[in-house]
């Protein structure tokens, strides 16, 4: 499938989600059963996007600060993220703390 | 002026002056969505065109990592499609307002309904009962956000061709799904599907056709529920 096709289908899946309850004849409601797992998508997803990203270093586990600069910057980054909840300061000093290892180690 | 094109008017722009501070978390992740579109296998001009095809950010960004790491299509689609099975909640939340809206509204505004557009309406259709009014503020919020995402997202592109490898901006894509995790984890049950979708994503990562992220993503969302049930 080319990647043209896999994006095609995605715009309209992701089309489709948004429209669902909107689009659909009468008063339907979303049941507890359905909206309690969704509360639970976003911090599920963008941790399994986030944890591999930082703790796997050309496909292996590196959890050594002294080897991994990622992970420290990570870590910071984090922090930032949790004190400020702002993207651009959070993108800064992971960037920048990234750099600064790389040159030192 | 007539009463009509004033409703339209005052909805509008106070929708767009609504999700304005918003943007701040908006520019830097286009920017970077850009650069990592340009790249990557994906390559600009496709990598641009998921910001009309697709429109959610964070579903774009995973794509594009995705498809540029070779993993298998259809699990690029079910792991889009869960990172956006979010919009089921907002899509069911917005029902009752959008049903006020004409048939066509009721169509074609869904493609703007994003985390955002969805947040500052919410908001505010608890202090409105004009249809008119809720369908312009919403459409002031999210025509904000798309041209906002447009300009952001295809400046990222130009300027990906320009950047050197050995800036290491690929590592902007985590620091940015950084920034969306930290706020989502409210309470202990978000944060136990947090630590297990990514500790699970992170031991699966070795699985066939890139299925680790979508692995961990559906047993961080099955622990998430269970910690709920069981500190209640």
């Amino acid at each position: 499938m080319t990647a043209a096709l896999v994006v095609v289908i995605i715009g309209v899946g992701t089309y489709l989600t948004r429209l669902s309850f909107i689009g659909a004849l009468g008063t339907r409601s979303m049941p507890e059963w359905a909206v309690q797992p969704l509360r639970y998508v976003a911090p599920a997803v963008l941790a399994a996007l986030v944890v591999p990203a930082i703790a796997l270093r050309d496909g292996a586990f590196d959890l050594a600060p002294g080897t991994n600069p990622r992970l420290v910057a990570a870590l910071l980054a984090a922090l930032v993220a949790w004190r400020t909840k702002n993207v651009a300061a959070v993108i800064v000093v992971g960037m920048a703390t990234l750099w600064i290892l790389q040159a030192v180690l | 002026m007539n009463q009509v094109s004033n409703v339209r008017r005052r909805g509008t722009l106070d929708g767009s002056r609504s999700v304005a501070p918003l943007l701040v978390g908006v520019v830097p992740f286009g920017l970077v969505f850009g650069v990592a579109a340009a790249g990557s296998v994906v390559g600009g001009g496709l990598g641009y065109a998921t910001s009309i095809i697709i429109f959610a950010g964070a579903a774009q960004l995973a794509t594009i990592q995705l498809l540029d790491a070779g993993v298998a299509a259809l699990v690029v689609i079910a792991t889009a499609l869960v990172i956006n099975a979010r919009h089921l909640m907002y899509s069911a939340a917005m029902a009752p307002h959008f049903r006020e809206f004409p048939t066509a509204s009721r169509f074609t505004l869904p493609y703007l309904l994003t985390d955002q557009a969805f947040a500052v309406s919410i908001i505010r259709y608890d202090e409105t009962t004009d249809p008119r009014y809720k369908r312009w503020f919403y459409f002031g919020a999210g025509i904000t956000l798309w041209i906002a995402w447009q300009i952001t997202t295809a400046t990222g592109v130009l300027l990906g061709a320009q950047v050197p490898e050995s800036w290491s901006l690929e590592f902007a894509i985590p620091l940015v799904f950084l920034a969306l995790l930290i706020p989502v984890v409210r309470n202990r049950p978000a944060l136990v599907a947090a630590l297990v979708g990514g500790g699970v994503a992170l031991l699966a990562s070795g699985a066939p056709y890139g299925l680790g992220l979508i692995i961990g993503a559906i047993s961080g969302v099955i622990a998430g529920v269970v910690a709920e049930r069981a500190t209640r």
